[in-house]
C-alpha cells in the first residue's frame, strides 16, 4: 500500500521468538532455491519453479556476487544471503521504513525493490555507516539521546536521517518548504515532514528528533 | 509472489517488443507499487522487463519552450529540478505532497502515472473487485466508501486514482509520449490517457499491450501562482481524501484540477472559466456530475472549501 494505514502497521505481537523462527524458515528457503539451481525452469507463460539469476553489487564497499531467485527483494538479499541483519523487515510493503538503506547515497525502501534491479549499484546499510568502535555521528547521537525503545526501527531511522540531511543540503524541496525557488533549511517542520516515511511504534519520536537535530546542528 | 523470468531491456523499442513477446509481462522501473502488488499476488506477471537501463532519465528543454521529462526521472529529481520549481511549481508541490522521501527516490514519472488504485477492496483479495477480478463485483459499493470516488464512477467500480503528480500534470496540460511494440511513437494528451471504469474497470489507460511510456511533455510555462492543496487524514504520508491543483493569474483567471475524487485527475474546462467567480461557482461546475455514497458525500463540501482556501491563498501570494 506504501502509505501507512493504522491497521496495517506491524504490532508488538511480532515477538523476538517468532522473528527468529521466521528468519530460520527464510534461511531454509534460501537453501531450497539453491537446490533448484540445477533444474530448468518450466517453460510457458507462468513458470512454476523459482527462476535463479546472478547479480552483483557493492554492499558497504565490499563486492557481493549472488545467485538469487528473481523474486528476492534487496532486503531479503541483504538479510538472508549476506546475513547483514541490521536492516530490518517491518511491514514489507513500504509503509514503515525499517528496511531503509542507501543506494548510491539515496535512501530507499529495500523491501520494494528486487535484488536483480541493483546490478552494479553501491548499497550502504547500517553496518556500513559505522561500527561499534567507530560510530557514525548519527548513530552516536541516537545512543546519546536515547532515540529508540525497542530498537527495531532504529537502523532505518538512522539511514533515513543521514540521507535526509543530504537531501536538504542538495536543495530538494519538501511538502513544508515555503519558497520553492530558494534552498530549504533544516528546521523542526522540515525534519518531521521528511522523516514521515519512518515509523516508530514505541513512539520514541521526541528523542529521535533530538538526535537528528543535534547532528544537523553540528553539520550545518 | 509467483515466480517470474527477468530481463534488462537495452532500448525502448526492444522493451516494448519484449512485452509483446511475453503475454502478461510487466515493465518495472521504481517497483514501489508493482512489487507491493506482486507480493499480494494481485499482479502475477510471468516476466519482468527492467527498464531502468533505458537512459530515459533526463529533463530537457523543448523547442517550443516547454520541458521533456524522461519516463525514468525519479519523483525526487523532478520535484527538485530548478526549471520545474520555477516554472511549473504546481508539479513540484504535487510531487512532494505524495508518498515518503524513500519512495520518491525510487518512483519514476511513468510509474507514478501507471500506479494502481489504493482502494482497500482492490487490495483485499478476499473481497469482490471488478478491477482485480473482472466480473466478481464491487465490494466498495455498499461497503466502507469514505475514501472512494464521487466522479467518473460506474456501477462496477468507484475506485480513485491515487497519484498527486498526475493532478499537477493535468492542470499543466501535459502530454504522454510512448513507443509501441512495432516501433511507432505517439503522443497522448494526459486528458485522454486514463479510461473511466464503465463496464471494464480493469482497463485503466488507453495504452496498447506492450506500449511503453518514454516521456511526459510539458508545454511552455503559463505563469501565474501555482498551488497544490491536499487534504488527508494525516499531515504527511497519506493518500488524498481530495486535492486541488490550481494555477491562478493576477486577473483571477486560471485553471484547476482535482485529485482523490475520480479514477483520473478531474478537470472540467467550464470550471476553469468560473475561476474569477469564486470557489462555489468553480465547484459547481467541477462536481456537476457527482455521484456520492452517504460516506463520501463530504468530499463535495471539502472540494468547495479547499478551493476557497486555494483561491484566497492565490490572492495573498
Amino acid at each position: 500500500m506504501n502509505e501507512p494505514s493504522d491497521s496495517e502497521i506491524p504490532s508488538g505481537e511480532f515477538s523476538r521468538r517468532k522473528f527468529l523462527l521466521t528468519g530460520a524458515a527464510g534461511a531454509a528457503m534460501t537453501g531450497l532455491s539453491r537446490l533448484n539451481a540445477q533444474e530448468q525452469p518450466t517453460p510457458g507463460p507462468h513458470p512454476m519453479k523459482p527462476i535463479l539469476t546472478r547479480v552483483s553489487f557493492t554492499v558497504n564497499e565490499k563486492m557481493a556476487e549472488l545467485e538469487v531467485d528473481t523474486r528476492t527483494t534487496l532486503l531479503d538479499a541483504l538479510r538472508e544471503h549476506l546475513h547483514l541483519t541490521g536492516t530490518k523487515k517491518g511491514c514489507d510493503q513500504g509503509q514503515c521504513g525499517a528496511c531503509t538503506v542507501l543506494s548510491g547515497g539515496r535512501r530507499i525502501n529495500s523491501c520494494l525493490t528486487l535484488a536483480v534491479m541493483h546490478q552494479g549499484d553501491k548499497i550502504t546499510t547500517i553496518e556500513g555507516l559505522g561500527t561499534p568502535d567507530r560510530l557514525h555521528p548519527m548513530q552516536r547521537a541516537f545512543v546519546k539521546c536515547d532515540g529508540f525503545q525497542c530498537g527495531y526501527c532504529t537502523p532505518g531511522q538512522i539511514c533515513s536521517a543521514v540521507a535526509m540531511l543530504d537531501e536538504i543540503k542538495a536543495g530538494i524541496p519538501s511538502h513544508v518548504t515555503q519558497d520553492l525557488t530558494s534552498a530549504p533549511a533544516f528546521n523542526a517542520a522540515e525534519m518531521r515532514e521528511r522523516m514521515s516515511g519512518n515509523l516508530c511504534r514505541c513512539g520514541a519520536y521526541c528523542n529521535i528528533a533530538e538526535a537528528i537535530t543535534e547532528v544537523a546542528g553540528r553539520s550545518a | 509472489m509467483k515466480p517470474f523470468t527477468y530481463e534488462r531491456a537495452t532500448s525502448p523499442a526492444g522493451a516494448a517488443a519484449a512485452a509483446l513477446r511475453h503475454p502478461g509481462a510487466r515493465f518495472v522501473a521504481g517497483g514501489t507499487n508493482l512489487l507491493d502488488l506482486m507480493k499480494l499476488e494481485i499482479e502475477t506477471p510471468p516476466h519482468l522487463i527492467d527498464v531502468n537501463g533505458l537512459k530515459l532519465d533526463a529533463i530537457e528543454s523543448t523547442d517550443d519552450g516547454g520541458l521533456r521529462i524522461g519516463a525514468l526521472v525519479r519523483n525526487t529529481d523532478l520535484a527538485a529540478d530548478e526549471r520545474v520549481r520555477r516554472d511549473y511549481g504546481v508539479l513540484s508541490r504535487a510531487l512532494v505532497a505524495g508518498a515518503s522521501g524513500q519512495l520518491r527516490n525510487m518512483a519514476t514519472t511513468a510509474g507514478n502515472l501507471l500506479q494502481r488504485t489504493r482502494c482497500p477492496y482492490f487490495y483485499d483479495t478476499n473481497q469482490a473487485c471488478n478491477k482485480r477480478s473482472p466480473g466478481s463485483g464491487c465490494a466498495a459499493i455498499g461497503g466502507f466508501s469514505r475514501v472512494h470516488a464521487v466522479l467518473g464512477v460506474s456501477d462496477t467500480c468507484i475506485a480513485t486514482h491515487p497519484s498527486d503528480m498526475a493532478v499537477g500534470l493535468r492542470v499543466l496540460d501535459a502530454v504522454v509520449e510512448t513507443i509501441r511494440p512495432d516501433g511507432t511513437v505517439r503522443t497522448i494528451p494526459l486528458a485522454e490517457f486514463y479510461r473511466l471504469p464503465g463496464k471494464e474497470p480493469q482497463l485503466e489507460t488507453v495504452l496498447d499491450p506492450g506500449e511503453l511510456i518514454t516521456a511526459v511533455l510539458l508545454p511552455k510555462p503559463v505563469g501565474g501562482v501555482h498551488l497544490y492543496q491536499k487534504v488527508r487524514d494525516r499531515a504527511s504520508y497519506a493518500f488524498a481524501l481530495i486535492s486541488v491543483a490550481a494555477i491562478v493569474q493576477k486577473d483571477g483567471t486560471g485553471r484547476v484540477a482535482l485529485g482523490g475524487v475520480a479514477p483520473k485527475p478531474w478537470r472540467v474546462e467550464e470550471a476553469d472559466a468560473e475561476m474569477p467567480n469564486g470557489a462555489r461557482a468553480v465547484a459547481a461546475k467541477l462536481l456537476a456530475q457527482a455521484t456520492t455514497t452517504p460516506e463520501n458525500a463530504f468530499k463535495l463540501k471539502l472540494v468547495e472549501r479547499t478551493l476557497a482556501s486555494v483561491l484566497a491563498e492565490a490572492k495573498g501570494a
